[in-house]
């Protein structure tokens, strides 16, 4: 069973459904004991970093997804949830999971590209050059884009930690992670086939990054 | 790079809809779910979903329709139309629907934006805006006037002001169709386009008056916008998105090829 994690942040349905039409078996649960019993777990969310970090913390759910990453479960951030795994967020100057080392960065307000001013949230469909292999990402082709929807980005202290980056003016990390934990800026489960590939990979990982 | 996105708009009256897509040999589907389908298989970077549903009892059908979409398609789309309380946009979001968007509605209860956007996240909330050309005057010194109800009704709102006051209100996203564009085939107001995209800080969708891909290549080169609406001229089969994609593409324009 693959428990995505509840905690108010945003509509979890989407990435449910995406699941559901993929064949596994899932489940949207605030509950700690059923994420730590679970196989996996998928740790979505949009919203602002400090009342995320404010409603996991007064459910515990914070110490279940570091317990999740220390046993070594497979562990997808999406979005929001590919942000408060790092020490520190700029939004709301907020104290995160610290799973990864680093900081969650606002993109700078003078952003240019395509002939004009950039505008934020970066909002839409964007490619992904990817750094390393990575189980998850097996089958994605260069030409593959993603839907994301963001004005901050995850900003890991080492390069070690980057999976994959994307151009919006500046180059940030778009796909970072550690051991049993990978986790992706954009919303696979409304990126299409592309999209639905890597939440595939997810479901049938192993954990093991190499 | 950020891709421009070809976003294709679905007219839906009781859970139909009423522009089939016309294959050749005249075969039409009429299903919204169905329509959906074809669409996201074509490349479409997103679908916009329009309930002219009159009568407020059958809401629940344009409801039901949206779980289906859901289940179907793994790209953003949004429904528009009928839709004027919170409760209206947590029922479609709840669906499963990306994005809800606001018009009529949002100018008669500006308020509507920021409690949307504040329950649901600006991400959520599209201000549609339904502008004429009008003479330059005080009360619209833009000479672009905000119209309601389908075009019938002048609002006396400057469009330039509504496009800022509505990103101040927390709308995440502009969706803007010209009425006097709307319909003509003859291209989109790419004035009207290019002056709200330059000063919004917000995405702006053009909508109206697609009748080939030159127009759509112009929208999103001199109009600025971010985002081209199309619906006759994929609806029926004049081009489809992946024709208009690989067109785009071989201008240098940037878009999503799943190809």
């Amino acid at each position: 069973m693959i428990a995505i994690i509840d905690y108010k942040a945003g509509n979890l349905k989407s990435v449910e459904r995406a699941l559901t039409k993929l064949g596994f078996a899932c489940r949207i649960t605030p509950r700690k004991e059923e994420i730590l019993c679970a196989e996996r777990v998928i740790f979505p969310g949009v919203g602002a970093a400090g009342k995320a970090m404010a409603d996991l913390k007064v459910t515990g759910l914070d110490s279940a997804i570091r317990e999740a990453v220390l046993a070594g479960k497979p562990v997808m951030g999406i979005c929001l949830g590919a942000q408060i795994i790092l020490e520190k967020s700029e939004e709301n100057d907020a104290d995160c999971l610290s799973i990864i080392p680093g900081t969650v960065k606002r993109f700078p307000g003078d952003l240019s590209g395509n002939g004009g001013r950039l505008k934020i949230p970066h909002m839409g469909w964007n490619g992904v050059d990817l750094k390393k292999r990575h189980p998850v990402l097996e089958g994605i082709k260069p030409a593959d884009e993603f839907y994301f929807v963001h004005s901050y980005y995850p900003s890991p202290s080492e390069e070690g930690f980057v999976l994959g980056t994307t151009d919006y003016g500046i180059r940030f990390p778009s796909i970072i992670g550690r051991n049993s934990l990978i986790a992706v800026q954009f919303h696979p489960e409304k990126s299409g086939a592309a999209g639905l590939r890597i939440l595939k990979n997810f479901c049938t990982w192993d954990g093991h990054a190499e | 790079m950020l891709s421009k996105r070809i976003i294709p708009c679905l007219d839906v009256r009781d859970g139909k809809t009423t522009k089939g897509i016309k294959f050749k040999g005249n075969i039409d589907i009429g299903d919204p779910v169905e329509m959906a389908r074809y669409y996201y298989q074509q490349g479409a970077d997103e679908v916009v979903f329009y309930d002219i549903t009159a009568s407020s009892d059958k809401r629940d059908i344009m409801i039901d329709v949206v779980h289906r979409v859901a289940g179907e398609i793994f790209i953003p789309f949004s429904v528009g139309g009928g839709v004027r309380t919170l409760d209206d946009m947590r029922r479609v979001l709840l669906a499963g629907a990306e994005k809800v968007s606001i018009n009529s509605a949002a100018v008669r209860n500006p308020r509507l934006i920021s409690e949307g956007a504040e329950a649901f996240g600006s991400q959520c909330i599209v201000l549609g805006m339904d502008v004429k050309k009008v003479e330059p005057s005080a009360r619209t010194p833009s000479g672009y006037e905000i119209v309601i109800d389908g075009g019938r009704t002048y609002t006396g709102i400057d469009a330039l002001w509504w496009a800022a006051e509505g990103e101040r209100l927390g709308a995440g996203e502009i969706c803007l169709n010209s009425i006097d564009a709307d319909g003509t085939q003859q291209g989109y107001e790419l004035k009207l386009t290019r002056l709200i995209s330059e000063n919004a800080g917000i995405p702006v969708i053009a909508s109206g008056g697609a009748g080939n891909t030159d127009h759509i290549y112009e929208v999103l080169t001199q109009g600025k916008a971010d985002a081209a609406l199309v619906a006759s001229i994929t609806h029926y089969g004049t081009f489809t998105i992946r024709q208009i994609k690989e067109e785009l593409n071989r201008r240098g324009v940037k878009v999503r090829m799943i190809w």
